[in-house]
């Protein structure tokens, strides 16, 4: 049976906006339309000419030209960007995928609460850290009561963090933040961020700490089992390397996350974390629709 | 007659000292401290948890007091003192934070950085010269890059307005003839005032902040007693005796600067840094000093050697902030040596 793809394009040629076109063209249910930015001659840019996907240099006005052709679109440039390009995508129909801090629409956490972001027209895609740590951060405010304190700390490798990310911190932790308290149901929240400069490229790791009345530790650590064998089904590298523990008083586990190597190489799994999340959301529309 | 140059001392001892104190300094200390600190003739008076504004977590370790109300009560007894703070982007936000020191009455933000991202810090400077205070950059663990890296990125600082520019040599790590040639090139590359900031673990923060002074530097950072992470800083009595002894040009008055470090010995006695195995290693490996504690209480729960945890911690080439991996590290240790004897010195 030949099942029809959803027509899906990305805005912003970047990083993030060329590692996503590796993986739509993977994808059994999604198709590019248009790989849309500023300029012809980046790197993302040559990259898509040379894998034929068409390309266009005239950013958004692009996509609405299209707008009767593209179901779907990954808003993949700036926050500052994204709150402009949002109500054009919802005017002409085109369901918005953000994955800037810019909070436009739903917080969306794919593991979490992929059901209830399938009807609307706009999706955020939160930060690469809040992919790796609001999962878990809900693992255990499930299996715990009185939850006082969440924090979440990442690091990731220098060379991962392209200059948009490394001018946007305030608002990476600004909306980590959000994002942790809105899964959790804890007020209180904080977010670290550390950039790493070592060779060879550290790999993305995530630590979640809580501090918690009288913890269940059986029951956080079954909880936080499933949640990252679900997890692994949309990001096959998220890895848990240290189970939950107590330490110093506080409830610690951490993950790891390697990337598919798709665009930067394996390390960058804060890059990997957040675009698989994004196409588990595209694909999982692109399938309801055919259905 | 060429005249000596004004150098500044900033007093840094109820800020890194806060890691010697699990960030546990009491409003009665800050007070009773920044009297003499003011005393003294420092220049600024840096306040705060040790990793600097918004630092307070689980991560490094919550503060007994608000970082707010710390300020606040420093500068109501500064007078010719200026006060100061550390701010790291990734743990500080400018709406969380910054602004609210600006409003406590912070007169000198040190925005700080791992030495080779110094980009991360353009919006934290930009913004506190919008707002008409002082900003310095600061590249911490400046033993981990080349001096020419150090330079192109204290540029990249003063290009965003950086009014001064200090290494840190956060882990205790650098040798003299390091210092030299780091903040010489400095002095000669940048336009702004050159400052270092020394620890202790190798035995060298006089000797390294000697070598700073006499290749250029305009600022020196010390603590009282060298209450700071890991073996403490530079002793500011001892920098003050030096420096007075060599014909600085300061503004310290040299009994009050004793008067200061006895008090800091009574205020924090049984927390003041001294050497020994865990700081010797620290330094050899080159980690962030103020790992000390967090890697003792790691690795007496995972039952490894801490000696072993830091030699571990280097060659990952962890920086400040990662204090998690610690616990990662330990674990990972205790699980390759299960049930085995305590490690034999590793050889160097």
């Amino acid at each position: 049976m030949v099942s029809k793809k959803l027509p899906v394009a990305i805005l912003g040629t970047g990083n993030i906006g060329t590692d996503l076109l590796l993986k739509v063209l993977r994808s059994p249910v999604l198709e590019c339309r248009l790989f849309a930015g500023r300029n012809l001659s980046s790197s993302g840019m040559t990259k898509a000419s040379m894998l034929n996907v068409p390309v266009s240099a005239k950013g958004v006005e692009s996509i609405l030209d299209l707008k009767k052709e593209i179901g779907l679109v990954f808003d993949a440039t700036s926050a500052e960007d994204h709150i402009k390009h949002a109500p054009l995508f919802n005017r002409a129909g085109i369901v918005a995928v953000d994955l800037t801090p810019a909070k436009v629409g739903q917080m969306c956490v794919p593991a979490v609460n992929l059901d209830q972001c399938l009807d609307l027209p706009n999706v955020n895609m939160i930060t690469c850290g809040g992919q790796a740590s609001i999962p878990l951060a809900y693992a255990i405010a499930q299996a715990n009561q009185a939850i006082q304190y969440i924090e979440t700390v990442s690091s990731i490798a220098s060379r991962s963090a392209g200059p948009a990310t490394r001018i946007n911190l305030d608002e990476y932790l600004d909306t980590t933040e959000t994002g942790l308290q809105f899964f959790s149901d804890c007020p209180h929240t904080k977010a670290i961020l550390n950039l790493n400069p070592a060779q060879p490229c550290v790999h993305m790791q995530t630590t979640v700490m809580a501090k918690i009345l009288n913890p269940d530790l059986d029951a956080t650590r079954k909880k936080v089992a499933e949640m990252v064998a679900l997890i692994r089904t949309y990001v096959p590298g998220y890895q848990l390397l240290l189970e939950p523990i107590v330490e110093n008083g506080r409830l610690v586990t951490m993950v790891k996350v390697d990337g598919l190597g798709d665009y930067l190489p394996k390390y960058a799994g804060n890059l990997d974390i957040i675009n698989c999340a994004a196409i588990a959301f595209a694909e999982a529309l692109a399938r309801r629709r055919v259905s | 007659m060429a005249t000596t140059p004004r150098i500044t001392i900033c007093d840094a001892t109820l800020r890194d000292g806060s890691h010697a104190y699990s960030h546990q300094i009491t409003l009665e200390q800050v007070h009773a401290y920044a009297a003499a600190a003011e005393a003294a003739g420092y220049d600024f008076l840096e306040v705060g948890h040790g990793n600097g504004l918004g630092a307070s977590s689980l991560q490094v370790g919550e503060s007994l007091v608000p970082e707010s109300e710390m300020l606040r009560a420093a500068k109501q007894d500064l007078r010719n003192t200026r006060l100061s703070v550390h701010v790291i982007p990734g743990f500080a936000t400018i709406k969380r934070e910054i602004v609210n020191a600006v409003e406590a009455g912070v007169d000198l933000f040190r925005i700080g950085c791992h030495c080779t991202e110094a980009d991360i810090t353009q919006r934290h400077i930009s913004y506190v010269r919008s707002v008409g205070r002082e900003v310095w950059g600061v590249l911490m663990m400046s033993h981990m890059a080349s001096a020419d890296v150090l330079l192109e990125e204290a540029k990249k600082m003063q290009s965003y307005g950086a009014q001064g520019i200090v290494l840190m040599d956060s882990a205790g790590a650098c040798f003299p003839k390091d210092v030299t040639a780091k903040i010489g090139l400095l002095s000669e590359g940048l336009d702004v005032p050159v400052g270092f900031h020394a620890h202790h673990n190798l035995g060298l923060s006089i000797a390294n902040s000697l070598a700073a002074l006499e290749s250029g530097a305009r600022i020196i950072d010390g603590t009282a007693k060298g209450f700071g992470a890991g073996a403490g800083n530079a002793p500011l009595e001892l920098l003050a005796a030096v420096m007075q002894q060599q014909g600085y040009n300061t503004a310290l008055n040299f009994y009050k600067a004793l008067d200061a470090a006895d008090l800091a010995a009574k205020l924090f006695a049984g927390s003041l840094p001294d050497s020994n195995g865990i700081t010797i290693v620290s330094g050899l490996a080159g980690v962030f000093s103020g790992f000390s504690k967090p890697v003792q209480r790691a690795s007496k729960q995972m039952g490894v050697d801490p000696r072993d945890v830091f030699f571990e911690l280097g060659k990952r080439k962890i920086v400040g902030g990662q204090e998690d991996l610690i616990i990662e590290v330990a674990a990972d240790l205790a699980q390759r040596n299960p049930l085995k004897p305590p490690a034999p010195s590793p050889t160097l």
